[in-house]
């Protein structure tokens, strides 16, 4: 029993179905990590363990009678960004560290519909701004490969929580590489989906033709069954795709043999760490031997990856963020004088350091006289690079890459330093522009710290990538490591 | 000629009748208590998202159709980005760069019955702001949401117009536009249709606009008329006294019948438009417009033209029986009731009928004299059983007492009198009463006609056929 947590979610949710446990002995022994680990790590914003384990109660009910969808009874949790009816959704802000939603995002309903429980809301970066998750108004996640260090962001609390096997999976959001950068500093695996795959409506937008919602899981089966239940058109949201979800579980042992992947040429730059080369290269072989074809392939334009994002998404969020101004719901000043006085010190109290900068480059980047110069500018060169990824996937099924330079750095390294921070997105960023998904997958250790290699798939091109993850992760075990003290 | 020529463009904000929001499913009816009709969507709640209002769209092509428009085979929707406690997002979402209709005009009528064509620039959907309340509410702000999110449409008219006049014209026109088209309601008591007025003067002949003033939401054609011409003369006098216009948004008091400059703002607003990253590019098809060109309706001026040459009208009577479509329906099921006689109905649908809804601040399609009913009346002038005098009591009986115009004539008695021999009787009568007048009469005292016309209709209590007394009092008198 004590043993649960090591199970896979796949196996937790067959488990669960085969009666071999209950729900509510696995919702206990997850909470019971998280209570024990909480304080080390800081995964969480909010444990949510009564409502956890009446849901358990039900589904455990619900399993009795044969009832019950594809993932009753198994435990979860969920960013704090996304919406959950009756629980606080704070997106690791003071801005809304009083907010309890009134309602929950379709991810969460869908999630909920298919059985699955949520034990709490992870920290994050906040307004998931950030690479580290040191901008939380709840203090940093910490690392557990290494409590020193940061386990990336913004879906750091997620990551970090998957990782130490508090839950056997999370939902994140990836705007710039926020599913995928953290996936690969914590050992994990994350997939960010096409955009327009999984509905936004609930999720706390911070660039919204960047967002998109997706997981952190232990595996590509695990990250397969998740995304199916939550995937799909959501009226909701004009943005979502009308198209159909295939059971990327169902197609998860296709072969490789025959698959052309293209190595993305730009990623291997002076920035990588050779360490980390040596574990992409390393992970590459195994593919060959699969049955895969290598080529290098050149996205030219890629290298302009940063600058272009550092214009789009600070300007969708100077407007996305202005409904936070202490007068409907969120952080208000105390005794404002004025209708002024409120918009100021509410925002000026409420924000972080962080996200206060982006707000302040946004409103610079879509300014009279300087909206061509950036904002325009910047959404002709995504298209340049949106015309890259398409060509590339003419000529390949998938194209592969590091996932970020180096591993996990040190907390505080690079939180007086913006723009290194920034340079740490450099190669996830470039899926977001295209709305093209992708994946981190972890292969292997540098100095004891995990590396993550990303798979990057044409749109809706979800079910290739995690059958190729998959079929790696069948030949290695990098994803069944667990930090020291977590197993 | 005035050494001033006027320059007006009108910005004119129609509500759409839709049932819902443009981009939330709120309802959009008017008078609910403050924020009954607003959801998470309308209070801009974290997470959620718009979503377009099929039937707004629909309502704007109709529109763009009826002004010979351009229509957008692909418009976008973009964000206009401003802090106030009305505009729950901090942002309205609108249509800047590329909207919907563009291209269109109306006509409108002058005084010397010339038409003149009014270009309108653009017409976009965009979504209403809130309501702050004061009232009633000492020291604090209230927020009504429920206007949040209600479908707009904004049509901005080049500066064509040259007078208040002309202005009240071309609102006219839209407002009955709108209405035909049945996309808005109109109402402006409560704000379904009002306008912004720019408004600037330049010497006559000078071809440089004036600097403008801009004269926020005038929401009566009074109030348009008056704000201009208070406007105009103000830029006047201060231009004569060598001054210049400052470019600004001015509001009107109708108490003080003047213009004031809205508190002024430390620097111009930089709304910061950019395409809205929630909304798709609004992609139409041609069948799509076609399909909605098919409902609709026959248009003000197809109709006006049509009452024209069909009843045999007036420019001027065609307009103002076109105005409404209500009122049109009125006046033709008149004139099918009433088989022939059109411009007998358009008299009394212009007059008495117009008169007594306006006394009473009725609509015509209140029900107070169904069509048929007025057609009734008219029928018993056309085949003279009373006289129009006559008939004007008849009406006023019809409209208090909800009678048909028969069963007054009969119990009042007022069937005119066409019996000649009995007209000649009460003419004997009447000359036998007074000889003195007679006598003065035929001694060519003409004027005295009139006098035996009054004791004739006063003897029979105004019934008598007027053409028949006349031609019989003559051959009489005449001896």
């Amino acid at each position: 029993m004590s043993e649960l947590h090591k199970r896979t979610l796949t196996e937790l949710a067959a488990g669960l179905r085969a009666r071999k446990f209950s729900s509510v002995e696995v919702v206990r022994a997850f909470l019971g990590r998280i209570e024990s680990r909480q304080g080390t790590l800081n995964a969480f914003v909010s444990v949510t363990s009564g409502q956890a384990l009446a849901e358990a109660a039900g589904a455990d009910r619900a399993l009795a009678s044969g009832g019950g969808g594809a993932l009753t009874g198994v435990p979860i949790a969920h960013k704090d960004l996304f919406c959950t009816r009756g629980v606080r959704t704070s997106c690791g802000s003071r801005m809304l560290d009083n907010f309890v939603s009134p309602y929950d995002a379709t991810v969460v309903a869908r999630l909920k519909a298919a059985g699955a429980i949520s034990l709490g809301k992870t920290n994050m970066d906040e307004f998931a701004m950030g690479s580290s998750n040191e901008n939380s108004y709840y203090g940093p996640v910490r690392n557990p490969w290494n409590v020193q260090l940061v386990p990336g962001g913004s879906s750091g609390g997620s990551a970090a929580a998957v990782a130490a096997r508090l839950v056997p999976g999370a939902t994140g959001t990836d705007t710039g590489g926020s599913i995928r950068q953290p996936a690969a500093l914590c050992g994990i695996t994350g997939i960010k989906p096409t955009y327009g795959r999984v509905s936004r409506f609930g999720m706390v937008a911070f660039a919204s033709s960047l967002d998109q919602g997706g997981v952190l899981t232990v595996s590509a089966a695990d990250a397969a069954l998740m995304l199916r239940e939550m995937a799909g058109f959501d009226p909701n949201d004009s943005t979502s795709v009308e198209a159909p979800v295939p059971d990327y579980v169902a197609a998860l042992d296709a072969p490789l043999a025959g698959l052309k992947v293209g190595l993305l040429k730009e990623f291997f730059d002076k920035g990588l760490e050779a360490g980390n080369e040596r574990r992409i290269r390393e992970a590459l072989q195994v593919f060959e031997k699969l049955g895969a074809q290598l080529r290098e392939v050149s996205l030219p334009n890629l290298p302009l990856s940063v600058p272009t994002y550092y214009v789009v998404a600070p300007a969708e969020a100077s407007s996305n963020l202005a409904r936070f101004d202490g007068v409907r719901y969120g952080y208000r000043c105390k005794e404002p004088r004025d209708l002024l006085d409120l918009y100021q010190r509410s925002r000026g109290e409420g924000f972080g350091a962080e996200v206060k900068r982006r707000i302040m480059t946004g409103t610079y980047v879509l300014s009279a006289g300087y909206y061509d110069a950036y904002y325009l500018r910047a959404q002709k060169v995504r298209q340049l690079i949106t015309d890259d990824f398409r060509r590339a996937f003419a000529e390949v099924d998938v194209l592969m890459g590091p996932m970020t330079p180096t591993a996990a750095f040190a907390i505080g390294a690079k939180t007086d330093d913006p723009i290194a921070m920034y340079l740490n997105d450099i190669y996830t960023i470039g899926a977001n522009l295209a709305g093209v998904p992708a994946m981190s997958v972890p292969c292997g250790f540098v100095a004891g710290l995990p590396v993550g290699l990303q798979i990057v798939g044409p749109h809706f091109g979800e079910a290739r990538l995690l059958n190729v993850a998959h079929r790696y992760q069948l030949e290695t075990d990098w994803h069944t490591r667990v930090p020291q003290g977590y197993a | 000629m005035s050494a001033w020529e006027t320059v007006i463009g009108l910005e004119i904000h129609a509500q759409l009748a839709t049932r819902s929001k443009i981009f939330s499913g709120s309802a959009t009816a008017y008078g609910a208590p403050p924020n009954a009709q607003a959801n998470l969507v309308d209070l801009g709640y974290p997470g959620v998202l718009p979503v377009l209002n099929a039937e707004a769209v629909r309502m704007a092509v109709k529109l763009g159709l009826a002004i010979n428009a351009r229509i957008a085979r692909s418009s976008v929707f973009a964000r206009k980005n401003y802090f106030y406690p009305d505009l729950p997002k901090g942002y309205q979402i609108s249509q800047y760069e590329l909207p919907i209709v563009a291209e269109g005009a109306v006509d409108i009528v002058l005084d010397d019955g010339a038409l003149k064509r009014i270009g309108i620039t653009r017409a976009h959907l965009e979504e209403d702001a809130g309501k702050s309340l004061h009232e009633g509410l000492p020291g604090v702000t209230g927020i009504d949401l429920n206007r949040a999110g209600t479908p707009l449409v904004e049509i901005v008219s080049e500066p064509h117009l040259r007078s208040a006049k002309e202005a009240v014209a071309y609102m006219k026109k839209v407002h009955t536009l709108v209405r035909y088209l049945e996309i808005c309601d109109g109402n402006m008591q409560e704000g379904s249709f009002r306008c912004d007025a720019n408004v600037s003067v330049r010497r006559a002949g000078a071809q440089k606009l004036g600097t403008r003033a801009e004269i926020k939401n005038l929401n009566s054609f009074r109030f348009v008329e008056r704000a201009i011409n208070y406007e105009v003369s103000r830029q006047i006098d201060i231009l004569e006294s060598g001054g210049q216009v400052v470019q600004e948004t001015r509001l009107y008091d109708p108490d003080k019948g003047e213009t004031r400059p809205m508190r002024s703002k430390e620097e111009a607003n930089d709304y910061r438009y950019f395409p809205d990253p929630d909304l798709l590019p609004l992609v139409l098809s041609d069948a799509f417009i076609e399909e909605v060109r098919t409902t609709l309706p026959e248009l003000p001026d197809q109709k006006a033209a049509r009452f024209a040459s069909g009843y045999g009208l007036s420019p001027y009577d065609a307009g103002v029986l076109t105005a409404s479509r209500e009122l049109a329906a009125y006046y033709e099921e008149v004139v099918r009731e009433l088989e022939g006689e059109p411009k007998l109905a358009a008299n009394w649908v212009m007059g008495e009928l117009a008169a007594a809804l306006n006394r009473e601040n009725l609509e015509v399609g209140s029900g107070r004299l169904p069509a048929a009913r007025l057609a009734g009346l008219l029928e018993r002038i056309a085949d003279q059983t009373i006289s129009g005098k006559i008939a004007k009591e008849v009406f006023e009986a019809m409209w208090s007492g909800g009678r048909s115009a028969d069963e007054v004539i009969d119990a009042q008695g007022l069937r005119q009198i066409t019996d000649s021999s009995a007209i000649e009787r009460v003419i004997d009568e009447v000359m036998g009463k007074n000889p003195a007048q007679l006598a003065d009469y035929r001694a060519g005292k003409d004027k005295l006609f009139g006098f035996f016309v009054g004791q004739v209709m006063k003897a029979t209590g105004g019934k008598a056929n007027p053409a028949q007394l006349n031609e019989l009092l003559k051959k009489k008198l005449g001896g």
